[in-house]
C-alpha cells in the first residue's frame, strides 16, 4: 500500500538462526566472487586487437614478430582460453593478479601503492556526507513545511551536482578567488579539504533523502507513540528512538555508498591529481591496460561485497524485529 | 499524503518550467541562440562574460551560450537514450525474473546481485576499455551501469502486481497467460517506469558528462555539456566560464528532472 517502490524480494535468510545464514552469505560471497572474476575474463577477452601489442606498448609500436611472441609466452597468452582461465583462476587464488603492462610492475604492488590514498580519502567523505545529511535531515524535519521542502530541494540538488563540476567551482572559489586552499591535493589535511568536499556532498544529497524518508516513517510508528505514551519529550523521543531507527537504511546503503565513492575517486583523484587506484584505473582505462583495470575492478567488487555482507550483518545485530521468527515481509 | 487534489506546488512548476525550457532549447535552439556554435572568432578568444557574450567565449572565440544551447540536444538525446538502455535491459530482466519459473528468477537475480558488485562507474569504464571510448560506446555504457538498479526495481513491482486481485480476476475470466501481460500486468508496471525514468534522465546525464569530462565520450569540438567542460579543464584557473557554465547546465537539468521525479514519485505512492 504505502511504498510500491520498496526494494524486496531477497530470499529472507535473515528469520534463520545465525550459523545457516553465516554459512549462506559466506556461499553468496564466494559465488560473486567468482562470477565477477568470470565476467571480468570473458569480458576482456572481447577487446579487439593482439593483447600482446598492447604490452609492447600499443599498437603503433611496431613490435618484431620475434617480441610479439616472446611476449605472450611471458603472459600465457599462446594457450588455450581453458587453460588461461585455469590460471587465472590459480593466480586469483594465491592473490596475484598479473603484470601491468603500462607499469611493467605487478598489479598487487601498484593497488597496495594506490589503495590507502583512496580508502582514506572515501572515509572521511563518507564521515562527512553522513554528518551532513543527519544535520539536514534533523533540522528540517522538525522545523516546519517550508523547513521540509527546502530541506528536501537542497538534497535532490546536492545529489544532482556532478562531482567534476563541484570540484572545479571549490577550486575556483577557494583556491583562484579566496587562496584559502591548495588547487591540487598536497599531503596533510589541507590537501584533503576540497576533494572529501567534492566527495561528500553528492553523497549527502542521496543519504539525506533516505534518511528523511525513514525518520518520517519512525515518527508515525508505534514504538515511537510508546516512547510518548511514557512521558518522554519530543526531544529525547527524535534523539533516542527515531534517529536509531532512521540510521538502519542509510547503513544498509553502506556498500552502494562504497562503490559511489569509489567512482567518485576516479574522477576527484583526476582533477585534483591525488594518487589512488580511482585515478590509476582511468590511466589504465586510458592505456588499455588490460590487468590492472582487471585487478582494480577485482578489489572494488571484493570491497563491495565485504562492505554489503558487513552491513546485513549490522542490520541483523541492530534491529531485533530481523531476528527470531517474525517474517519481516509480511507486513508490508 | 497530500489528499485528494493535487495542487501543484512551487517547486514541481519551476523544475516543469526548466524542462520545458531545455526541451524546446533542444527542439529549436535558433530561438534562444540565433548564431552558430561552431563559428571561430579568433580575434575574440577568451572573452570574460559580457553583454555580447554571456557566457564568455572558448580558446577559439566560439560564444559559449551559444555552444551550451545547441549542446542541449546532444546531451539530452544522450541522457534519454542511456535511460532507455538501462531500463529496456532491466525491463528484460526484471520480467524474466518476476514472470519466469523459480529457477529463472533464481538465475536472474544472482545475475543482477554480480552486477551490482561492479559500481556504477566501474562497469561503465570496463565497457569502455573493451568497445573504445565515444559517444555511442558512452552511451551505451552508462545504460549498462544503470540497469542493475532498475532491474530490482522492476522485478519486485511485477511480483507485487502480478498478486494484484485484478489480474486473479482476468484469470478467473479465461485471459490467457499473454493477455494478463500485456493487458493487465505491463500498463500496471509502466506507471511506475515513467517515475523512474523521470529520476534516471538527471543520474544519466550527470554519469554521461563524467564520461565526457574524462575524456571517453562526446568529444570537442561537439557542443556537448561534457565535451565543453571537458576542453575548459586546462583553462580552469585563468578562464573560469568555459566550465563554470556548461556545468550550471548539467546540475539545472539534473535537479529539474529529480525534483520531478521525486514528486512523481510520492504521488503515485499517496494515491
Amino acid at each position: 500500500m504505502t511504498a510500491p517502490l520498496v526494494v524486496d524480494g531477497q530470499p529472507d535468510v535473515r528469520a534463520r538462526p545465525w550459523l545457516p545464514w553465516l554459512l549462506a552469505r559466506a556461499g553468496g560471497v564466494v559465488f560473486v566472487l567468482w562470477a565477477v572474476a568470470t565476467i571480468t575474463f570473458f569480458a576482456i577477452r572481447l577487446i579487439p586487437g593482439d593483447p600482446a601489442e598492447a604490452i609492447l606498448g600499443g599498437p603503433g609500436s611496431q613490435a618484431s614478430a620475434e617480441a610479439l611472441a616472446q611476449a605472450r609466452a611471458d603472459y600465457g597468452l599462446d594457450q588455450p582460453l581453458g587453460i588461461q582461465y585455469l590460471h587465472y583462476f590459480g593466480r586469483l587464488a594465491v592473490g596475484d593478479l598479473g603484470n601491468s603492462y603500462s607499469l611493467h610492475d605487478s598489479v598487487v604492488k601498484v593497488i597496495g601503492e594506490n589503495l590507502g590514498g583512496t580508502l582514506l580519502l572515501a572515509l572521511f567523505s563518507l564521515i562527512l556526507a553522513a554528518l551532513i545529511a543527519l544535520g539536514l535531515a534533523a533540522w528540517s524535519v522538525r522545523a516546519g513545511r517550508v523547513a521540509a521542502g527546502v530541506g528536501s530541494v537542497l538534497e535532490i540538488v546536492a545529489a544532482a551536482v556532478p562531482h567534476f563540476w563541484l570540484a572545479i567551482s571549490l577550486i575556483l572559489l577557494f583556491s583562484t578567488v579566496l587562496g584559502w586552499l591548495p588547487p591540487v591535493s598536497v599531503p596533510g589535511p589541507l590537501g584533503y579539504v576540497l576533494p572529501v568536499v567534492t566527495l561528500g556532498v553528492p553523497l549527502a544529497g542521496f543519504l539525506g533523502q533516505v534518511m528523511r524518508d525513514s525518520i518520517l516513517d519512525a515518527t508515525a510508528s508505534p514504538f515511537v507513540l510508546a516512547a510518548r505514551a511514557r512521558g518522554e519529550n519530543d526531544g529525547g523521543v527524535f534523539w533516542r528512538h527515531v534517529l536509531r531507527h532512521a540510521a538502519i537504511p542509510a547503513i544498509g546503503l553502506a556498500g552502494w555508498a562504497f562503490g559511489s565513492l569509489i567512482s567518485g575517486a576516479v574522477i576527484v583523484e583526476t582533477i585534483f591529481a591525488r594518487p589512488g587506484i580511482g585515478r590509476s584505473l582511468l590511466s589504465a582505462v586510458e592505456l588499455r591496460d588490460v590487468p590492472l583495470v582487471v585487478g582494480i575492478v577485482l578489489v572494488v567488487a571484493l570491497g563491495y561485497i565485504l562492505m554489503t555482507t558487513l552491513t546485513d550483518l549490522a542490520d541483523r545485530l541492530v534491529d531485533p524485529r530481523r531476528r527470531g521468527n517474525t517474517h519481516r515481509g509480511r507486513e508490508r | 499524503m497530500r489528499g485528494t487534489a493535487p495542487h501543484w506546488r512551487p517547486v514541481e512548476v519551476v523544475s516543469a518550467l526548466v524542462i520545458l525550457l531545455l526541451i524546446v532549447a533542444a527542439v529549436a535552439p535558433v530561438l534562444f541562440a540565433p548564431g552558430d556554435p561552431l563559428a571561430v572568432h579568433p580575434s575574440s578568444a577568451f572573452s570574460p562574460p559580457s553583454f555580447a557574450h554571456f557566457f564568455g567565449t572558448d580558446e577559439s572565440g566560439r560564444d559559449i551560450f551559444t555552444r551550451i544551447v545547441h549542446g542541449t540536444r546532444a546531451s539530452l538525446v544522450i541522457g534519454l537514450s542511456a535511460t532507455a538502455i538501462g531500463i529496456g535491459l532491466a525491463l528484460v530482466l526484471g520480467l524474466l525474473a518476476g514472470l519466469g519459473p523459480r529457477w529463472l528468477d533464481f538465475g536472474t537475480t544472482r545475475f543482477v546481485e554480480v552486477l551490482f558488485a561492479f559500481p556504477g562507474l566501474l562497469l561503465a569504464l570496463l565497457f569502455i576499455v573493451i568497445y573504445g571510448p565515444g559517444v555511442v560506446t558512452s552511451t551505451i555504457a552508462v545504460g549498462l551501469a544503470t540497469a542493475p538498479g532498475y532491474a530490482r526495481i522492476i522485478r519486485s513491482q511485477v511480483l507485487v502486481v502480478k498478486n494484484a486481485p485484478y489480474i486473479e480476476a482476468a484469470m478467473v475470466l479465461g485471459r490467457s497467460r499473454t493477455q494478463r501481460v500485456v493487458r493487465h500486468l505491463l500498463p500496471n508496471v509502466a506507471g511506475s517506469l515513467f517515475v523512474l525514468a523521470t529520476l534516471g534522465i538527471g543520474q544519466s546525464i550527470v554519469w554521461a558528462s563524467s564520461l565526457s569530462y574524462l575524456g571517453l565520450g562526446a568529444v570537442p569540438p561537439t557542443a556537448e555539456w561534457g565535451a565543453m567542460l571537458s576542453a575548459g579543464r586546462t583553462y580552469i584557473t585563468s578562464f573560469w566560464w568555459m566550465t563554470f557554465f556548461p556545468g550550471v547546465f548539467i546540475v539545472l537539468s539534473a535537479a529539474a528532472t529529480t525534483l520531478l521525479g521525486r514528486s512523481l514519485q510520492q504521488r503515485v505512492r499517496s494515491s
